[in-house]
């Protein structure tokens, strides 16, 4: 693995604990996007040689992460007029904490398992500390909008851990898999969109008219 | 061939039936389900077919899935053109697309051999019936939609995770074979790092756990089946969570090859005690008849993974009574469809004298009743019977016991509210004069499905025997 790669992968944690710590809904749109940009220059850099494989990946990558889906992000808060994450449901400095407990975490646990190969050795814990902290946001944020925020970002977490076996997991697949991501997230920012108009207001912390 | 038409097909119907006028689509939705469910009988006549590579292959327990699919699908999407002409026409279009999308995604899921094109399948049925739970437009279904799409998306991200986990176990070159291709992983399952399958096991235990709405990851189901039309309830309830169990059960036979059973099986019997005893405790006291269905499902969902588990017999059960619950929860479903389109509600107080209202499905709501409680002579006893023979075989008696009291539990629950439905005293919000207010061709599907519920109690074919025995044995099971 280059300097350079390893400069990539520590900016990705920087743009996890970006999104925990902004309370403004577009700076964590920002920060969700600089993440896509840095998954999508991942497959060109992670591995020593260069293939069209990695190429198309990484465009594909950095064009519905970095560009399609924060753009729609974007237009779902603008209509929706929300700009601030209010009350989350743990503080910031709290979040913070438990992201630094994430990294620890990550860390040890990448260093027992066994790996076949030495290139990964920083990716896994980045992957293991962006799925958790996806995790983190996506069960701490009251806001329907963070919410697919935090999903996107543990999708990001095991794209990255994906990386690891990209010589193997076939091309078509992991086309498949961005599409998904990308439909899932389309899907959910339509039904956001729809739970404004009908609550007036972003929060799924209203929605409990639903229980036993 | 076949089985790449059997994707396509559907496919290419999704977008026909958007584009087609609304007086075609009734027919592309039922003559699409047709034509596949005649497709599918074709790979019973000629089983083992491959394709792609073999990414897609035929084999019997991924056969009787898409096959209980196939039929499931037909009688909801005739159920469909016939509920429409009852109840608003709004989203036409999308809906019809969505449930054969929904048809094509559960088609790659039962035919793909290669784990990351099951993934795809699965992920995909779950977006295409979101908008069919939002189908009416509301608070409370927006609720339920939004519940739906953050936990099953959650979920099966973790079955993703699982994927790729399950891609670093395999060693590279010829020892360890093909990368996520079942047969395969099967093959060479000797060389798997068992480290890393294991960690593959845990996620997509959770990830397929969640989309089958095992205990204590079932929270979005109640809420999902409550509020989506019944009829997709019907679909998901039989048709989506029997695929996710098919994932599940795949990477459970990786395991079971790999000599990892002494592993997996307390995770997977403790996933199922815990299913079931949750269920009993929330369909005791439970007021809607839909969330009891979900309760339901969660029990029987329960009772899949604890046959897994337990191997022996019980494997052979658990593939047994997949297909009976997917029948079972199908027709139960379509029938309380026309219960609530009679009366407009699904609170269980509020629905009386559903035998006088509607005499056929009222009838049918009873043998629904003894079908999904798993009573002789319908299918669900001889599985549920398997299972518990399972358990005491395999030697775990304390679990056979508990099993049987807890779905004594859930029988008195279960019977308690729809008999006091069909058979109870007219509620006094109920204005209906008398007179029944049948929709015959409404009743057509769930009777159907309910002869097969029926006709697996009484006979087993012998080609769908040798099937059930052929799927056991990968899941380190047999035939009794």
């Amino acid at each position: 693995m280059t300097s350079f790669a390893e400069l990539v992968l520590f900016l990705v944690v920087l743009s996890d604990f970006a999104v925990l710590a902004m309370s403004r809904l577009s700076a964590c749109i920002r920060a969700i996007a600089l993440q896509g940009l840095l998954l999508g220059v991942l497959p060109l850099v992670v591995h020593s040689t260069l293939s069209a494989h990695a190429v198309v990946l990484g465009v594909g990558t950095a064009a519905i992460k970095a560009v399609i889906l924060p753009a729609f992000l974007r237009w779902a808060i603008r209509e929706a007029a929300v700009r601030r994450e209010v009350e989350p449901l743990i503080g910031y400095m709290a979040s913070m904490l438990w992201g630094a407990a994430a990294l620890v975490i990550a860390f040890a646990v990448a260093a027992v398992l066994p790996l076949h190969s030495v290139e990964t050795d920083l990716l896994v814990p980045v992957a293991l500390v962006t799925v958790m902290i996806g995790l983190i946001v996506l069960i701490t944020r009251s806001k329907a909008i963070t919410q697919v925020v935090g999903y996107l970002m543990m999708e990001n977490g095991i794209y990255l851990f994906g990386l690891t076996q990209s010589q193997r997991v076939p091309f078509l697949v992991e086309i498949g898999v961005l599409l998904d991501v990308f439909v899932g997230v389309f899907i959910m920012g339509i039904v956001v969109f729809q739970i404004n108009r009908e609550f007036d207001s972003l929060s799924a912390s209203r929605l409990t008219e639903l229980h036993d | 061939m076949l089985l790449i038409a059997l994707i396509l097909l559907p496919a290419l119907a999704a977008a026909l039936a958007y584009a087609a006028p609304d007086a075609a689509r009734a027919a592309i939705l039922v003559g699409t389900a047709a034509v596949h469910l005649v497709l599918v009988l074709m790979t019973w006549a000629a089983p083992g077919q491959q394709a792609l590579g073999g990414w897609l292959a035929d084999d019997d327990l991924g056969r009787m899935i898409l096959t209980l699919v196939s039929v499931i699908f037909l009688a909801v999407a005739h159920y469909a053109v016939c509920y429409r002409r009852e109840e608003n026409p709004r989203g036409g279009r999308a809906f019809a697309s969505c449930m054969l999308g929904f048809l094509a995604a559960a088609t790659v899921v039962t035919t793909s051999h290669h784990f990351a094109l099951l993934w795809i399948g699965l992920e995909t049925t779950t977006l295409a019936v979101a908008p069919l739970i939002y189908h009416r437009h509301d608070r409370r279904s927006l609720e339920a939609v939004w519940k739906y799409l953050v936990v099953s998306s959650v979920g099966i991200a973790f079955a993703l995770l699982g994927v790729f986990l399950l891609a670093t176990a395999q060693p590279s070159g010829a020892t360890g074979g093909r990368p996520l291709v079942l047969d395969d992983l099967l093959a060479h399952a000797g060389a798997l790092d068992a480290v890393w399958l294991r960690a593959a096991f845990v996620f997509m235990l959770i990830g397929f756990g969640t989309k089958m709405g095992l205990a204590p990851l079932h929270l979005w189901k109640p809420d999902t089946y409550g509020e989506a039309p019944s009829l997709v309830g019907a679909l998901m309830a039989g048709a989506l969570t029997s695929c996710a169990f098919l994932g599940l059960a795949r990477v459970v036979s990786i395991c079971y090859m790999a000599q990892q059973g002494a592993f997996v099986r307390p995770p997977l019997i403790g996933f199922g005690i815990l299913s079931i005893a949750i269920a009993a405790a929330f369909i005791l006291g439970q007021g809607d008849i839909k969330r009891l269905l979900a309760y339901s499902s969660v029990e029987h969902m329960g009772l899949l993974v604890l046959g897994l588990g337990l191997g022996g017999v019980g494997a052979y059960g658990a593939v047994l009574h997949a297909v009976n619950n997917g029948l079972a929860k199908a027709m139960i479903f379509l029938v309380v469809g026309n219960v609530v389109l009679a009366t407009g509600t699904s609170a269980a107080d509020e629905i009386r004298g559903v035998f006088r209202r509607l005499p056929g499905s009222g009838a049918l709501l009873v043998v629904g009743l003894f079908a999904v409680t798993g009573s002789p002579p319908f299918g669900m006893f001889i599985s549920e019977f398997a299972i518990i023979n399972g358990a005491v075989g395999e030697h775990h008696p304390w679990v056979a016991a508990i099993v049987v009291a807890l779905l004594a539990i859930i029988f008195v629950g279960i019977g308690a509210m729809i008999l006091e439905m069909v058979y109870g005293e007219r509620a006094p919000a109920d204005t209906n004069a008398g007179g029944s207010d049948e929709r015959t061709r409404l009743v057509v599907a769930p009777a159907l499905l309910a002869v097969l519920v029926l006709g697996l109690g009484v006979y087993l074919p012998t080609r769908l025997i040798g099937a059930l025995a052929g799927a056991a044995a990968t899941l380190g099971g047999r035939a009794p």
